[in-house]
């Protein structure tokens, strides 16, 4: 696959924060119209890849090429991307929440946020302090699908969340994925029952990537589920 | 379609075993629609891929054909329909014959439950019937 063709292409990126080394030279193509899972324990360097990619954190090393141009505030309308951290203002509403979002971007679907907010059975006059974590999580969700962005990135989208949540926010991203326009990347720490939405996967361990590959031929190859696999490589 | 999914094996294996299964068995026929690929994903919460690349597989074997514009329909083939019938059964049957090596039984004794148990079942069968009339 040549650069122009693949949604993402990261090459021997390198990252040191003053105490750890959290990528080691990681090479990386996506191609268009797939969902990647980010598979790793904490700490094993997903959030700062994903931060690498969103322009947010400034890599000391190695490339990076979204759609064949590097990431940049001027293209940002190419990336959304959701952090693990919540950045939401607990004194809004959700509808508060989304139009304030939806002014930031051009790409902004106005009839793909009301279908969402359906799905995700999200009441627009509740104030973000009442929601629940669950809900919260689906309400970040809704920000980044709500848009048309060709690279999604979502930073640990399950992270702590009740399991009916998790299940709408999994059926949420196929109802909503876009296929051939769209490619995402999803990292988490917890691998059952969300290992059927990849495509492919990624195992990052200490910075480095200990396995990938498209998951269905893994588990031809492996026999085994790719939560399986997880176990055995972080064991 | 309600799939309990082992993800040791390939989903879209098991996607395509399903709707084998439910040609086999008559719940799906010839010319019958299968839903769209994007339905069946949300349904089964699988990757849109995975279901395309079963839908892509059962038209290989000749179980399916996707006509432009209007969906994929099952083929109008007797043979398939028998072919995996009789693949099924051969499966049944292989699976129930090494259970019962498995637990030391012999043919004779395995032919005997069988026996047995078709019995029971065709009395029991048999008294439902008569209460009803």
């Amino acid at each position: 696959m040549n650069a122009a063709e693949a949604a993402l292409v990261v090459r021997n990126l390198r990252k040191k924060y003053p105490k750890v080394e959290a990528l080691k030279g990681i090479s990386l193509t996506l191609p268009k119209g797939e969902i990647w899972g980010l598979l790793g324990p904490n700490g094993s360097g997903k959030s700062t890849l994903l931060k690498c990619v969103a322009g947010l954190v400034r890599p000391d090393g190695g490339e990076i090429a979204v759609l064949g141009a590097p990431p940049s505030r001027e293209r940002k309308e190419q990336i959304a991307f959701v952090p693990e951290v919540e950045g939401l203002y607990r004194w809004m509403t959700v509808r508060q929440v989304l139009e304030f979002t939806a002014a930031f971007y051009s790409d902004w679907q106005q009839d793909s946020e009301r279908e969402l907010l359906e799905f995700m059975r999200l009441d627009p006059e509740a104030k973000v302090s009442s929601l629940s974590k669950g809900m919260r999580a689906r309400l970040k969700l809704v920000l980044a699908l709500a848009r048309r962005a060709p690279l999604i990135l979502l930073d640990e989208p399950f992270s702590g969340i009740d399991p009916s949540s998790r299940d709408r926010i999994v059926e949420g991203i196929i109802r909503q994925f876009k296929g051939e326009e769209q490619t995402m990347i999803i990292s988490t720490h917890a691998v059952g029952d969300t290992e059927q939405l990849f495509d492919a996967v990624v195992f990052l361990h200490e910075g480095t990537i200990a396995l990938r590959g498209n998951a269905e031929d893994l588990r031809t190859s492996r026999g085994k589920s790719i939560n399986d696999l997880f176990k055995e490589v972080f064991a | 379609m309600d799939l309990d999914f082992s993800t040791s094996i390939p989903i879209y294996l098991q996607i395509i075993a399903e709707f084998k299964r439910q040609i086999a068995t008559g719940l799906l026929k010839p010319g019958d629609k299968l839903p769209s690929q994007r339905d069946l994903a949300a349904q089964l919460k699988v990757n849109a891929n995975t279901v395309q690349r079963a839908y892509r597989e059962m038209e290989i074997l000749g179980l399916v054909e996707t006509l432009r514009g209007q969906g994929t329909f099952v083929r109008q083939t007797e043979e398939i329909v028998e072919g995996t019938r009789d693949e099924m059964l051969t499966k049944l049957v292989d699976d129930f014959v090494a259970a019962m090596l498995s637990l030391g039984l012999t043919m004779g004794d395995t032919l005997e439950l069988v026996k047995s148990r078709f019995r029971e079942l065709e009395m029991a069968k048999g008294g439902l019937t008569d209460e009803r009339s």
